[in-house]
């Protein structure tokens, strides 16, 4: 492995510089409709890609996990907040796992 | 009318140094985010003991980045001993959306705020506190996000290190139900805009799709997730920026 600190502190720096460039640097609206939109997409666009499969694999059995997605998916449709939908998750879980393992 | 009143007010009040009462009430609309980030940062200490990390690392991670998704993905890349490089754009790429908001932000700032207040205000930039701080009238107040993220941050880094070490006590049935809590928090962010912009609802079912077909057939199989993620998000952001560019007429 490499040295921890040093992805620690590459995390944290990108993670700022991120935060720190737009607010300082920007004094007025972005204009460029492609680069907008790309903005606009990425976020949904990477959560997605990271969200599926990955799910299946965070728990024991691969059925929970695709229980938990469904569930999640409708729960946030429906209007759950963020925190909602989260512990839902976890429940459906643990719940389903009492059965499957 | 109305908005341009509640602007000067901040003004008067942010030049006679701090401001208490939005210092306050940033304070007391930070808590409920510091007891949602408790949770779910758990949920994150646990993928940072998978990733090999001691509860101090993933304290001081959590404290200085902020940030589900990207400490999530950067954990990932960990684990898989990914290069630094690889690192630095995995940050990048699952933060992006702070970005975005960063660049909001800058359309908010009151004329002639220090340099300072953007530089602290930058600091802990994330989908709840830019969205208490957004939905407010008038200018940002500085004192407003300071005094939330004074309640929220120190719930993300220790609850990132609770999970650390808690996930090595607790039963594996818990461990699993609590690795799902990340998931359930992307999904909450994914699938709400989905319902009003058929677009991004194709997109995510697109996502799914193509991630799971990347995870199973080579070459990129054998690509680490790190570098799938940014792949797909490049090809499939750009193409539906595209295909599908978006009007911006009312924004914030």
């Amino acid at each position: 492995m490499r040295n921890a600190y040093i992805y620690i502190l590459i995390m944290a720096g990108v993670s700022y510089a991120i935060r720190v460039l737009p607010l300082t640097l920007i004094r007025k609206q972005i204009k460029n409709r492609f680069i907008r939109s790309f903005l606009y997409y990425v976020p949904y666009v990477t959560l997605a890609v990271m969200t599926f499969p990955a799910i299946l694999h965070a728990t024991q059995s691969q059925i929970a996990g695709l229980i938990a997605l469904a569930v999640g998916i409708v729960a946030a449709w429906l209007g759950a907040d963020l925190f909602k939908v989260a512990v839902l998750c976890c429940g459906v879980v643990l719940a389903a796992e009492l059965f499957l393992v | 009318m109305k908005q341009e009143r509640a602007a000067e007010a901040g003004l008067v009040k942010t030049k006679s140094g701090l401001d208490k009462k939005a210092f306050g009430e940033g304070m007391r609309d930070g808590v409920p985010i510091g007891l949602g980030y408790l949770a779910v940062a758990f949920s994150l200490g646990i993928a940072a003991r998978n990733a090999g990390l001691t509860p101090f690392q993933s304290f001081l991670a959590s404290l200085l980045c902020n940030a589900s998704a990207g400490e999530y993905a950067g954990f990932t890349s960990i684990a898989a001993h990914a290069a630094y490089l690889e690192i630095a754009i995995v940050t990048l790429i699952a933060n992006a959306r702070y970005l975005l908001m960063s660049c909001a932000m800058s359309q908010r700032m009151r004329p002639g705020i220090s340099l300072g207040h953007r530089l602290f205000m930058a600091f802990d930039i994330t989908d709840e506190l830019f969205g208490i701080a957004i939905a407010r009238q008038g200018y940002l107040n500085p004192y407003y996000t300071y005094g939330a993220v004074l309640v929220a941050a120190p719930c993300w880094a220790f609850g990132t290190a609770l999970g650390t070490i808690a996930g090595n006590l607790l039963p594996m049935r818990l461990v699993s139900a609590f690795g799902v809590a990340l998931y359930g928090m992307f999904l909450a962010i994914i699938i709400p805009p989905g319902r009003k912009n058929p677009v991004v609802a194709c997109l995510v079912v697109l996502c799914f799709f193509a991630s799971y077909v990347f995870s199973i057939l080579p070459p990129t199989s054998g690509w680490s997730e790190g570098t799938r993620t940014i792949v797909l998000t490049l090809v499939i952001a750009a193409g539906a920026a595209l295909l599908f560019p978006k009007d911006f007429e009312e924004e914030a």
